[in-house]
């Protein structure tokens, strides 16, 4: 933007520092809360002299964090694995096929993001118990990518409008290639930015989901993490420092992943935003 | 006379038909799609209009229809207008937020300075952490009872303040909470859209002798609005349908002091087995947001237009 001489830069400098620090606040909150022992009142502004893992220990057998861990992972991956096939095949029949059944089924995904999915609760609730879905895992996998896949396939199509040459599949055509040989074989792998967009979006999503896990996955064995974690801080209300260590744990995993790939967090919302 | 025009007709049909062939809508590779939509968001959508007519409780097989007695009551009922009012203030509280501070973030961070990289990650960090989660580490922060606010009250020598208790307040503390994880969105959208404005604007108004607060007014702003409106939208979308953070701060309470229409639907639900209430105002909440966020769509992409 502007050129600004080297004493204002300093100073916005220590200005972004110190919203750093402040953004940072919870973080430290969280980690001495999670770090202190049972009936260790002292202030939450200060770490413990003593070095102690007991309430993660503790937290992950009493939450059944294992198990909870397990059903958020299976649920994620499957959900994300339907959403990138179901979502990139409808959109690329939609992107490329403009026949005026194609142009109203493109519009039915376009105003079904606007709806919002739990404005319907009642009787998608009842729905789940007529067709036997209640407490299981699919549930939450379906329910997921429901969600999901208007947003997905607006952005698939989108990219492939803008950035998919029809060159190459007319090609491939022409050697007698069949239309999902062609998806599979040379559209689906020139979609890998969009893909990481969808997948790390609709990842964090699910990953984090409550309102859905919430309703339809209220067997123990079913919890996710979220439901596990909530119905844990329902029974300790008092120990924070247990409830601390297993928010702790349920994050850790899309923390790392974030600071990993944070590439691509940060530029695939960037592109999609512009491009939205 | 016959034999001609009618040989035409088929050709010009064959050819359309070859058309269409090649045409052809490929069906199949979006009926998974559509069959999930239709199940799982469109039918449920439309049945709940139907519940919103019954008197159900949830789990009885014989209700009434009872015509628009659901709709009156909800009406009537001053828990609505509270809830209401809730919602709302969530919606257009954190959207304004969000946006102001989003925005002076990206400004922020777009002197290119050294520690851009670090901030911008800290500040993004909420996003993907679960808004539920998020809840219960400023609870942390806000708990009556060892929260690390009245830490600070005790050693100012001041009496501790039950703010997530009071009513007066927690609203407040919510539409924080909600701003806080989700400023970072608003803040990359907002930072993507700053540098894609050429420099070379910039550069027309420094020949002008125009002040920074003139070059803001008349290039950043108006070359920003697609920014605006994706960001006004999902911010005012995503307020609306707040959840999962007021379980873990507040629980709705005291009372239905911080309900928002979600919590609300969810108690009236499963605490109440009110399943037509319940549905009724999944209805409102479904035209509320609907509204609001076409409104501010329409509205915003006028201003594109002009500017």
């Amino acid at each position: 933007m502007n050129q600004v001489s080297k004493r204002a830069k300093w100073f916005l400098t220590a200005v972004a520092l110190v919203i750093t620090l402040l953004h940072l606040i919870p973080y430290y909150i969280l980690l001495t809360t999670a770090f202190k022992r049972a009936g260790d009142f002292s202030s939450k502004w200060l770490f413990p002299e003593y070095f102690s893992l007991e309430n993660f220990t503790a937290a992950w057998e009493q939450a059944n964090l294992s198990n909870a861990f397990m059903n958020t992972f299976v649920i994620t991956f499957f959900a994300a694995a339907m959403l990138i096939l179901f979502g990139s095949l409808a959109a690329y029949a939609l992107a490329r096929r403009q026949t005026r059944l194609n142009k109203y089924v493109y519009m039915l995904f376009v105003a079904v993001m606007v709806i919002p999915p739990l404005t319907a609760l009642v009787p998608l609730y009842q729905l789940v118990v007529d067709v036997g879905l209640m407490n299981t895992r699919l549930v939450a996998v379906l329910n997921n990518v429901a969600a999901f896949l208007p947003l997905t396939i607006f952005l698939y199509a989108g990219f492939i409008r803008s950035t998919v040459p029809k060159e190459l599949e007319e090609a491939a055509k022409m050697d007698g290639a069949s239309t999902i040989g062609i998806f599979f074989r040379i559209v689906f792998p020139l979609l890998k930015p969009i893909t990481a967009t969808v997948l790390i979006l609709s990842c964090v999503y699910i990953w984090n989901d409550y309102q859905f896990a919430i309703f339809f996955l209220q067997d123990s064995d079913m919890h996710t993490l979220t439901v596990a974690l909530a119905s844990f801080f329902g029974q300790n209300t008092s120990q924070l420092g247990l409830v601390g260590a297993a928010a702790l744990i349920a994050s850790l995993p899309m923390i790392f992943l974030f600071l990993f790939l944070q590439r691509f967090f940060i530029e695939g919302l960037a592109a999609g935003s512009v491009k939205g | 006379m016959d034999q001609p025009l009618s040989s035409t007709v088929e050709a010009k049909k064959g050819k359309k038909a070859k058309k269409r062939r090649k045409e052809s809508s490929l069906w199949w590779m979006y009926l998974p799609s559509v069959l999930l939509v239709m199940l799982f968001i469109v039918y449920p959508f439309l049945d709940g209009i139907r519940i919103s007519l019954t008197n159900w409780n949830g789990f009885s097989q014989v209700y009434d229809y009872i015509g628009l007695e659901q709709y009156k009551r909800m009406f009537a009922d001053p828990d609505t207008w509270l809830v209401v009012k809730n919602t709302l203030l969530y919606g257009i509280g954190s959207t304004v937020l969000q946006n102001i501070i989003g925005l002076g973030y990206a400004l922020l961070l777009n002197h290119h300075l050294k520690v851009r990289t670090l901030t911008r990650t800290i500040i993004y960090l909420p996003v993907i952490i679960s808004p539920l989660v998020m809840g219960y580490i400023w609870y942390f922060f806000f708990a009556y009872q060892g929260g690390a606010l009245n830490d600070i009250y005790n050693w100012l020598g001041l009496d501790p303040v039950n703010a997530l208790g009071n009513p007066e307040v927690n609203p407040y503390i919510i539409v924080f909470v909600n701003t806080f994880q989700f400023v970072g969105v608003a803040m990359i959208i907002y930072l993507a859209g700053l540098q894609s404005i050429s420099k070379e604007y910039y550069e027309a108004a420094n020949i002008d002798g125009a002040s920074s607060w003139s070059k803001f007014k008349n290039i950043t702003l108006p070359l920003l609005a697609p920014a605006i409106t994706i960001n006004v939208v999902i911010n005012i979308i995503g307020g609306l349908k707040l959840f999962d953070v007021i379980v873990s701060l507040t629980n709705g309470g005291p009372g239905n002091a911080s309900q928002s229409m979600s919590t609300f639907m969810y108690s009236l639900y499963f605490a109440r087995q009110d399943a037509g209430y319940a549905a009724t105002q999944g209805v409102l909440m479904a035209v509320i947001i609907l509204v609001l966020s076409l409104a501010a769509l329409l509205y915003l992409k006028r201003k594109e237009v002009e500017a």
